[in-house]
């Protein structure tokens, strides 16, 4: 009977699981987390569950009869420690067990401070895991003073969240603009405007230099020379792929599990998938931090598992909740040359141009721009810039 | 607590117990009916937890906002009056007896 090991029980590990049963593989699956709950959903974790508005059991991707129906053996809370591509066996706890053929779906952790600057200091905390949320948010009460640094997403999200709670909100962001590297000027201001409405204290171009405390964090030191009072801070300085398991079984890394555009990696049998797996796109490689990707990438590295022959063609999107605003963003701007505005009652989206060729779009509180924007992409198609910016003309037309 | 009867597109039904607070597409998914995806866990932010509700179901439903409105027009084979994003129901006992129907395809 054959044997596929899953490595990493998030969103692509139970995606993958999931798909090798609908598409009829009938051997033994084996899905192994490192952390206690079961596979869980990531992104209300920054917004509704540290809110306090979603209880723990229904962040839960499958409930527990889903596996055993299944016969998709889950392991949380066991870290896997080796794997050896050689003899096919891994080791996770005092077990050593083997793998016809092996899935990494490790996922990201995030980036940490160093020491040097306090980085090991009480009173910091990171925003990825159910017991990073659970470690925080006894720290959300009103009043109390929180720094927040990077002002990504994951650092919005939870400026949002903190000033909703009353907190007093400051965001450090060392770029000399928040969300620089996802999004376009025109994108950063809007969430500024927002964030300030709600009283958050964003300052860009401003970095940490080292944080103060006596075991517990107590001031940040500012690059401009600034020290504030703190009660608490939230790093929220980006993701890394966690590749340690792969490194150190010899498996090809660059940017993540580098992966053939079908999901193999350099070793025989083992396959990646998710946040942790970089693969060719165009003519360099690609690796995204999303759910979508996470599902899809993983959806077809389960179909090639089983004998398939699919390429994996990312039709990129994602979404962030901040206040009451939904930001929803389909493709990737990447190379983009201008920004194209469309304002309409309450919403807004900016669409990104390389010359006529339409390459993501970012809307703000405006599902439909959203929405056309996914089917134009998907479709190869690039409406007129000219169209795009007249709010009279309907969205739907441009799809003709 | 409200019963609710899930139609696959086949024609395979399912009727579970879903309890108060929970929302229709977390009913299936606890339930692992297949047909509804909920690609963003419920967020709003896809379109993949469609369904179309029982005729006699689509008026005693809450309204649908404008969020849910404009990305239904985009999901697959909308249908104006019965169609609706399972994400934004939240279960009552008035629910009780409620009937959807999965579309042939989420996109």
């Amino acid at each position: 009977m054959s044997h596929i090991v899953i490595v990493g029980a998030g969103q692509a590990g139970s995606s993958l699981a999931a798909k090798l049963r609908d598409d009829g593989f009938d051997g033994d699956i084996t899905l192994i987390g490192d952390e206690t709950a079961p596979p869980y959903q990531r992104p209300p974790l920054s917004k509704d569950y540290l809110l306090g508005k979603m209880p723990r059991d229904r962040l839960f991707l499958r409930a527990d009869s889903f596996y055993t129906d299944r016969r998709i053996v889950l392991r949380t809370g066991t870290p896997v420690t080796r794997i050896d591509p050689a003899a096919r066996t891994l080791t996770f706890g005092d077990e050593v067990l083997s793998y016809d053929q092996l899935a990494l779906t490790t996922g990201s952790v995030p980036r940490r401070l160093p020491a040097a600057i306090g980085g090991d200091l009480a009173g910091l905390f990171t925003v990825r895991t159910l017991a990073d949320i659970d470690a925080l948010e006894p720290q959300v009460r009103p009043g109390r003073r929180v720094l927040i640094i990077g002002g990504g997403y994951i650092g919005l999200e939870a400026a949002a969240v903190a000033a909703k709670q009353g907190l007093e909100v400051t965001l450090v962001e060392l770029a000399d603009r928040i969300l620089q590297r996802v999004a376009a000027p025109e994108t950063s201001d809007f969430f500024r405007a927002l964030h300030s409405a709600h009283g958050v204290d964003i300052r860009e171009g401003v970095g940490l230099s080292r944080l103060i405390g006596d075991g517990q964090v107590a001031q940040a030191e500012l690059s401009d020379g600034t020290t504030l009072d703190i009660d608490f801070a939230i790093v929220g300085a980006g993701i890394l792929p966690d590749t340690a398991l792969a490194e150190t079984a010899g498996i090809a890394c660059d940017n993540g599990i580098a992966t053939d555009t079908h999901g193999r990696t350099s070793a025989e049998g083992i396959w990646a998938a998710g946040d942790c797996a970089s693969f060719p796109h165009g003519s360099a490689r690609l690796r995204l931090e999303s759910v979508p990707n996470a599902i899809d990438m993983a959806e077809c590295v389960a179909l090639n598992m089983l004998g398939g022959d699919r390429e994996y063609v990312p039709e990129p999107w994602f979404w962030s909740d901040q206040y009451d605003v939904k930001l929803q963003i389909a493709g990737l701007n990447t190379g983009y040359d201008r920004v194209v505005i469309r304002e309409g009652e309450g919403s807004r989206s900016h669409w990104y141009y390389a010359g006529d060729r339409l390459l993501a779009v970012d809307a703000m509180n405006d599902p439909r721009a959203f929405m056309v924007a996914k089917r134009l992409l998907a479709a190869g198609k690039s409406p007129d810039a000219a169209a795009v910016a007249d709010a009279s003309i309907d969205l739907k037309t441009l799809m003709r | 607590m409200a019963k609710i009867t899930y139609i696959e597109h086949n024609g395979t039904e399912h009727v579970v117990d879903v309890a108060n607070g929970m929302t229709v597409m977390e009913g299936a998914r606890d339930n692992g009916i297949p047909g509804i995806e909920a690609d963003c866990g419920g967020a709003c932010a896809c379109s993949t937890c469609h369904v179309y509700v029982a005729p006699d179901w689509v008026e005693k439903l809450p309204e649908k906002q404008d969020m849910e409105e404009d990305m239904l027009d985009f999901a697959y084979e909308p249908d104006p009056a019965r169609s609706r994003l399972t994400c934004q129901i939240k279960v009552t006992d008035a629910l009780d007896g409620l009937v959807v129907q999965m579309p042939e395809k989420q996109i």
